[in-house]
């Protein structure tokens, strides 16, 4: 028996350890450094239904354990990423989680519609809440009436399980929860970015061209962690926590407070082979804390 | 091949007023094949400063496994650089990117090679390697002020080195294209790193001259997974950005739109 599989609505995982989406690109730079059938899964790049630009540059700013990004969703677009990059994907025995972005709910569907439909796509990642973007995005995230509709929308073309991705950039988290589990949600993927900013001190002027970008990293922990905890004891659909993660410590604690897997972003700037390392240290950390199977683990501060 | 080593400090030097030169050695150094090359360097452990920092591959040599760093402490990271002492193990992934291609020009050929501040150091292996070929360098290097000016010895064995200053405490006064402006062109490829504005001047000077341009951008995963460092490029070639982490640093000049 695999002690770290996890079984979730559309993804039969060999491990609960999965690279972020924006933070990994489409799997090829880091498949020059590591095998990608070691992951549990793989969630790509925001994809549009027409290709993207992104903002200008500088789109990143360093700040205390953490980072800030306004990449503006670049991407090749729908037809591009179907055909270069998850063709490409297939080589890998790994699931894909494929992240969906968009302006309009059409724009949702219709990504979603086709996306889904790839042989290696298992599960689909709606981001309803990138920050960086004008329109769209994160407006889809903070109104619980709107989220649930785009759930349900979304829900009636895909052919594989839908996850909605919340952001942490409203007043009460759990209320969207809820309302995409309404909706019909098979799971809920969380968190995406906080917003923030950084000013050059000298010059009073936003270090970021976007003005404002999205908080991620080490610094980001103690929020993630509570809304997943929060969400969790309200909510029936599995969770994959993110936010902050790049130790094995962080892993367990995300497990504990109720996500079912995990998703690693920002670390794998600091370190590119932190994703296989956390699957290598799981198991003496499942040793060390008398745990049998990640999925004892799952939930377990909620049970104490 | 990239890869990620724990690479040990054999000498950590100031060579001009907060400028270092740091020598690294490790198994990693066989696998710089080009200069213009650069490493992302991890300057901590633990999660302050976070980021990695990218710093241009300077000088090589396989037969010792040593490569050498220029660098300017200026921020946090770059600092910590600083005070890493012989012994002490420094986090590099790399070689990273495309650096200046040396098969474009041949024996008995003039290339020009021009630096500007922290720009100046990959030119320093691509001299190494063109005087190897045969090839004759002209330097034009330009820096802040004289307490900046840095390797001006090592160039001068190279071959012709002009030093100009913005102050003019040191060298001819100005920019690098004042001292530019004075000297014949009959090289055949041109080479450079440094400021943008200065590799825009560069294009705009020598339109029909082959160029090669290393640039700068704020990066955060260096191998081309995050875009965070793409720039628009002109109707030269078909594709809407590059990277400059992985498509570049170094582009055939009119490129990147500057
Ligand atoms: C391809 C490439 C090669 C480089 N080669 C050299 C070199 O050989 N010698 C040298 O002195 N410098 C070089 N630089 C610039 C060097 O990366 C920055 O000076 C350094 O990152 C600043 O870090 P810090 O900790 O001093 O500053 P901080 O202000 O603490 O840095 C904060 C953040 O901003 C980033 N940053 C700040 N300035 C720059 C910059 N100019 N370019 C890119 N990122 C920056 C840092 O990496 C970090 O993520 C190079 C940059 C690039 C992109
Ligand atoms: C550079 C960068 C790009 C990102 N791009 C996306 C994206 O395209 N879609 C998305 O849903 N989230 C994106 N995110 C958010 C991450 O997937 C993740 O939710 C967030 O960074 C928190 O995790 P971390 O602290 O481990 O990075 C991005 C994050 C970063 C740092
Ligand atoms: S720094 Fe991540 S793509 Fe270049």
């Amino acid at each position: 028996m695999n002690r770290l599989a996890i079984e979730l609505p559309g993804l039969s995982l060999k491990n609960p350890i999965i690279p972020a989406s924006g933070c990994f690109g489409f799997g090829k730079e880091y498949a020059q450094l590591y095998d990608l059938s070691q992951l549990g899964a793989i969630m790509i790049k925001a994809t549009t239904p027409e290709t993207r630009l992104g903002n200008p540059t500088p789109r990143v700013a360093e700040t205390p354990a953490g980072m800030l990004n306004a990449i503006g969703l670049q991407n090749p677009g729908l037809k591009k990423v179907m055909e270069n990059e998850l063709t490409w994907l297939e080589q890998y025995e790994v699931p894909i989680i494929a992240n969906v972005a968009g302006y309009t709910t059409e724009d949702y569907v219709t990504v979603a519609e086709a996306i889904s439909k790839a042989p290696n796509v298992h599960a689909l990642e709606l981001n309803i809440s990138c920050p960086n973007v004008k329109q769209g995005g994160i407006t889809f995230g903070t109104d619980p009436f709107v989220a649930e509709e785009l759930t349900r929308a979304v829900k009636a073309v895909s052919s594989v399980p839908v996850y909605m991705k919340l952001s942490p950039n409203v007043t009460d988290i759990v209320e969207i929860a809820k309302a995409v589990e309404a909706g019909g949600a098979d799971g809920i993927t969380m968190i995406n970015t906080l917003l923030g900013m950084r000013l050059d001190t000298k010059t009073g002027r936003p270090v970021i061209a976007n003005v404002t970008g999205g908080l991620s990293g080490p610094a980001i922990k103690p929020v993630a962690l509570r809304m997943v905890y929060d969400v969790a004891k309200h909510v029936s659909i599995p969770i994959i926590g993110m936010g902050g993660i790049s130790t094995i410590d962080d892993v367990i604690d995300f497990l504990s407070a109720g996500a079912s897997a995990v998703a690693v972003g920002t670390a794998n700037f600091v370190d590119p082979f932190i994703c296989p390392t956390l699957i290598e240290q799981l198991p003496q950390k499942l040793d060390e804390l008398g745990f049998e199977t990640v999925a004892d683990l799952v939930g377990r501060s909620h049970r104490l | 091949m990239i890869r990620q080593q724990q690479m040990q400090v054999v000498q950590q030097k100031v060579i001009a007023t907060n400028i270092f030169e740091l020598t690294l050695t490790g198994q990693l150094v066989l696998d710089m094949k080009q200069p213009g090359q650069f490493v992302h360097l991890r300057v901590s452990d633990q999660m302050e400063p976070l980021l990695r920092r990218p710093i241009s591959i300077s000088s090589i040599d396989e037969a010792t496994l040593e490569f050498t760093m220029i660098y300017r402490a200026d921020g946090r990271g770059t600092t910590l650089l600083s005070e890493k002492k012989p012994g002490d193990q420094v986090d590099v992934l790399g070689p990273l990117g495309n650096g200046f291609p040396d098969d474009k020009i041949e024996a008995g050929q003039k290339a020009l090679l021009v630096g500007g501040g922290i720009g100046v150091p990959p030119l320093y292996e691509l001299s190494k390697r063109l005087v190897e070929k045969g090839v004759q360098p002209i330097h034009v290097l330009g820096f802040q002020s004289e307490d900046v000016v840095f390797y001006e010895k090592q160039f001068q064995e190279l071959g012709d080195t002009h030093i100009v200053t913005a102050d003019g405490s040191y060298g001819s006064t100005g920019f690098v294209t004042n001292v530019l402006e004075m000297l014949d062109d009959d090289f055949e490829v041109y080479y450079s790193c440094g400021p943008t504005l200065m590799l825009a001047a560069l294009e705009k000077m020598y339109p029909e001259k082959q160029g090669y341009l290393s640039f700068e951008q704020r990066m955060g995963c260096g191998i081309g997974a995050c875009f965070a460092c793409v720039c628009d490029t002109t109707e030269k070639i078909d594709a809407d950005y590059v990277k400059v982490c992985s498509d570049g640093p170094v582009f055939p000049s009119g490129v990147v739109r500057v």
